[in-house]
């Protein structure tokens, strides 16, 4: 089972489809449970607390806007973690979006960066498209390592 | 129990910042609720085409799409919040155009801000404050004639004024540098109420402002205690004559600057900060005691010389103080020098507060920094306008809290 960042990382089809077809999808359900379930915390709506821009410090530099910083807290780990991802580009809002524009561009690179598969796929608009979009999507995480140590 | 004052809140990345539950507290301590309107996911893209600005990160599409909401009356508000991250220009340039935006097409105030992780309820309280008398207290501010024997008093982060007004005249000043509040306002009550001739037991009402606003109006049993934005817009233009209309009142303070774009004498929008003392009135004080004369001379020194002769930047005070020094270690005359200081900090204030709001005429300079005329002439020239300095301005909290104070004799 190879983990597998998911972007948009709130896509609830993504992580879906990534779960469905055995693997573990990294996206920021997991991020933001981690913050709610964190007893004693007390910063609505997210429990993020200003602490966590400080943290995102690690992937971005202080004259970085607080809330990309305070994203990056969430989601550079889980980036850090992954082990192949999945990119949707020009996805509709309701498909999952990450609110600013700038965190997505940090976190496309970062992916990037890491040099392990990578899927990229643009947003399908028609049920062909679609149909070929969970196709391809199936074809990538089939190829992906199921068991540990399976190449 | 007064209905909570609703303001809705536009804004991209306070909760990721962890600054939302600051704001949530900031409106909590001054009895109004943050709300995010809600709106169909739909309106989104309609709206940013409508409104045409194409922007790529969707929290700001959607501050577009819940402002055009509250504009078209599809969500009921009392005020708005704008607020998006320090730094970041995409959203810097949605929230200047829903700040014009929103007043333009609508009878909503609007107070805008741009956060970091350090943001604090307690920056943001001033600011809650305003937007929450404006809506709440519309007839208190409508008020434009002071009646009765009334009593004005602002404890500011420099100094401390006293104002006794009777039947629509200024009748006793006081003014004292800040030490300890208590201390101050005390002394400058009772230069005020010596020259009015009067006592404690003829002031019919009170009224406090600024920094010290809630331990002086504790201490002396005010009527009235109101954060200063809202407090200087009605004092600039009761003291200006400029009750109707639009003007822009400017005022440069001890530790940090207002610019108030007010229509009938209610504040619609402004900016409230100084990133540094730089563009303060206490550089000024650091260059008047640098050059070895008192405040009051520097305006008229200032007015001698040349500032273009004296390289200086006053976006930081420890800059802004090494230029001064290095210009007067090279030969620069004190005069040149004085202008230099008093055209650096207009600069800074017209840079970093003024375009963010409506310039509207007439501009209105009040606070003890409007009697340094180097500044008012140096503000005057970057605005291309002639500005406004009533008599009394600086003054004009303790007016303005006089004259609306004057709302509460006899359960008015």
């Amino acid at each position: 089972m190879a983990k597998v960042f998911i972007y948009p990382a709130t896509s609830l089809i993504l992580s879906d489809l990534v779960a469905r077809f055995g693997h573990k999808p990294l996206g920021a359900a997991l991020g933001i449970r981690e913050r709610i379930q964190t007893a004693g915390v007390d910063s609505p709506p997210l429990q993020i607390t200003p602490e966590e821009p400080k943290r995102g410090l690690k992937y971005a530099a202080v004259e970085v806007p607080s809330g990309v910083r305070g994203r990056m807290a969430i989601y550079g780990p889980l980036i850090e973690e992954s082990e192949a991802a999945i990119i949707v580009t020009d996805a509709d809002l309701a498909f999952g979006c990450m609110g600013c524009a700038r965190t997505d561009e940090l976190i496309l690179f970062s992916l990037r960066q890491k040099g392990m598969p990578i899927l990229e796929l643009k947003y399908p608009t028609n049920e062909e498209e679609g149909i070929q979009f969970v196709a391809a999507v199936r074809k990538f995480l089939d190829s992906l390592p199921k068991e540990e140590g399976e190449a | 129990m007064n209905r909570k004052v609703r303001i809705a809140q536009l804004s991209c990345g306070p909760e990721y910042s962890g600054v939302q539950k600051e704001i949530y507290d900031a409106a909590e301590s001054v009895g109004a609720e943050v709300f995010f309107p809600d709106i169909a996911l739909a309106d989104v893209e309609r709206a940013v085409d409508a409104f045409g600005l194409d922007v790529r990160s969707a929290d700001l599409k959607l501050m577009i799409a819940r402002a055009m909401a509250l504009v078209e009356g599809r969500v009921d508000a009392d005020g708005v919040f704008i607020s998006t991250c320090f730094r970041c220009a995409e959203a810097a340039i949605v929230r200047n155009e829903l700040r014009r935006y929103i007043p333009e097409h609508s009878r909503l105030p609007v107070v805008s801000y741009s956060f970091t992780e350090r943001t604090t309820a307690g920056t943001l309280l001033t600011r809650m404050e305003a937007l929450t008398t404006i809506a709440r207290r519309r007839a208190l501010l409508a008020r434009e004639e002071q009646t009765g024997i009334t009593m004005g008093v602002d404890s500011g982060s420099s100094t401390t004024k006293a104002v006794v007004m009777k039947e629509n005249e200024i009748v006793g000043t006081g003014w004292l540098p800040t030490t300890e509040v208590l201390k101050s306002a005390d002394g400058a009550v009772a230069q005020a109420l010596e020259m009015a001739g009067l006592t404690m037991d003829d002031i019919q009402a009170i009224g406090t402002t600024g920094y010290g606003r809630f331990l002086i109006g504790k201490h002396l049993g005010a009527d009235l205690i109101q954060e200063e934005l809202t407090v200087n817009s009605k004092g600039a233009v009761y003291l200006a004559g400029h009750q109707r209309g639009a003007s822009t009142v400017i005022d440069i303070g001890g530790m940090d600057n207002k610019a108030i774009s007010v229509i009938d004498g209610i504040p619609g929008t402004f900016t409230m900060g100084g990133i540094c003392a730089g563009a303060s009135g206490r550089f000024l004080e650091m260059t008047a005691k640098r050059l070895g004369v008192d405040i009051t001379e520097l305006g008229p020194l200032a007015m001698k010389g040349m500032g273009k002769n004296v390289p200086m930047n006053s976006y930081c005070i420890v800059f802004g103080t090494q230029s001064l020094v290095n210009a007067l270690a090279a030969g620069s005359s004190p005069e040149d020098v004085a202008a230099a200081a008093c055209h650096s900090v207009a600069e800074q204030v017209f840079e970093q507060q003024l375009q963010e709001i409506d310039i509207k005429e007439p501009v209105i300079m009040v606070g003890g920094t409007s009697l340094i005329e180097g500044l008012v002439y140096a503000m005057g020239q970057l605005l291309q306008t002639e500005i406004v300095v009533p008599r009394h301005s600086q003054y004009i909290g303790a007016v303005g809290s006089a004259l609306l104070a004057s709302g509460f004799i006899k359960g008015e």
